[in-house]
């Protein structure tokens, strides 16, 4: 049950990439209501007309029917941002550093993410929120470095929300000034809308992929305030341009940094986990 | 897609709406959406219809009002329109853009009954 709306858990998850194996005594089986994170099955949108012009009482002159106007001012982002507000404030009280990984799928989140636990976890508490359309597969890459994961899938979902976020953080043991990753649905779209409560998006690039994405999804470059060049150990054989993809990316965001790494070879790690390691001692929490 | 999500969203502030300012039927939504908000507008119209359907803003006619996003640029020192990201100062070309506003997606006023 979540306790910030009271709502019941709607996210589909995956007990089996579960690291631990406590019981969980969590209800989902509760009567559903209306909620802005359904994930309501639109698989048929072209079942019905989308031009209902046969209601007789549908006027919009004011005067002539029993309408009337109401002025608000409200974002509709305004439900995902209270609770990205509330996420914020829980990972502030356990001095918690959040970063929320997005990119393509393929630029090598899961692996980068299975290296950093690798070489953080004796140092620092951590847990890993996995979101993903199906499968607990990254979850359980995570599970076997022993640092404790929980999968999100997400349906037909294309991005995370704060709300589900909000109901992966009961699932994870309680974790206290250290670094909670949030490696969300592989998407250079979506994704930049959607605040999670983290205090910095960073977007991975490799380079596999063009330099010019920054360029080609803004949106989501300019929400990240750092670029990670990965497969850094292609670069001999791909025409990947390293200071072009920086150049652009600033051109969008002209205060993003920029890293190139491999999390395959561990070159460049370094320079990741010290960005890292300075992120959780600002924001652990004074006991 | 995530337009699927905000039209949901965006039903679920209609719906608050109702109970608080005492309705039961939506005949049009006016939104504003900002140059730089992640959502396409025509996407957005798309899912409009689909999400509507059979809720209290069934057949509702749906306004987009576009607007520009502001930015302070470093080199002029003044504030300046945005269209996109990616595009620099209108007047000086600098990419140096401190983005201000043009990220709403914005409920202005409803036509209920």
């Amino acid at each position: 049950m979540c306790g910030i709306c009271g709502c019941g858990d709607t996210q589909t998850l995956e007990d089996k990439a579960h690291p631990h194996d406590h019981a969980h005594a969590h209800d989902h089986d509760h009567a559903h209501h209306d909620h802005a994170h359904h994930d309501h099955d639109h698989d048929h949108p072209h079942d019905h007309d989308h031009h209902h012009h046969d209601e007789p009482q549908h006027a919009h002159a004011p005067g002539l029917t029993k309408t009337r106007m109401v002025q608000i001012e409200q974002d509709i982002m305004a439900k995902n941002q209270s609770y990205a507000n509330a996420n914020r404030a829980a990972f502030a009280a356990r001095g918690l550093f959040v970063v929320n990984l997005v990119s393509s799928p393929g630029s090598g989140k899961t692996s980068l993410l299975v290296k950093t636990a690798e070489a953080l976890k004796g140092e620092l508490p951590l847990a890993v929120i996995e979101g993903d359309q199906q499968t607990g597969l990254d979850a359980a890459r995570i599970a076997a470095t022993g640092v404790a994961a929980w999968q999100i899938n997400t349906g037909k979902g294309c991005h995370l929300d704060a709300h589900a976020v909000g109901h992966a953080l009961e699932h994870l043991p309680p974790l206290q000034n250290g670094i909670l990753f949030i490696e969300n649905v592989g998407n250079l779209v979506c994704p930049a809308g959607f605040d999670l409560g983290e205090a910095h998006k960073v977007v991975i690039l490799s380079t596999t992929e063009g330099e010019d994405k920054p360029l080609k999804y803004p949106d989501m470059f300019h929400a990240s305030d750092l670029m990670i060049l990965n497969k850094s150990d292609l670069l001999p054989y791909v025409d990947f341009d390293v200071e072009k993809a920086a150049t652009y990316a600033r051109q969008i965001h002209p205060r993003i940094k920029t890293l190139t790494l491999s999390a395959r070879t561990g070159e460049g790690l370094d320079s990741w986990l010290t960005w890292l390691r300075t992120g959780a001692t600002h924001a652990r929490a004074v006991p | 897609m995530h337009e699927m999500a905000l039209c949901e969203g965006l039903l679920q502030s209609l719906e608050d709406q109702a109970q608080s300012q005492g309705f039961a039927k939506v005949h049009a939504v006016w939104l504003e959406i900002g140059a730089l908000a992640t959502v396409e507008p025509d996407a957005l119209r798309f899912n409009f219809d689909i999400v509507m359907h059979g809720t209290l803003a069934d057949s509702a006619t749906l306004e987009i009002a576009e607007v520009d996003g502001h930015a302070w640029c470093m080199q002029c020192s003044t504030n300046v329109p945005v269209k996109r990201h990616g595009e620099g100062c209108p007047q000086c070309g600098s990419y140096q853009l401190q983005i201000l506003d043009g990220q709403q997606i914005r409920i202005k006023q409803l036509e209920v009954a």
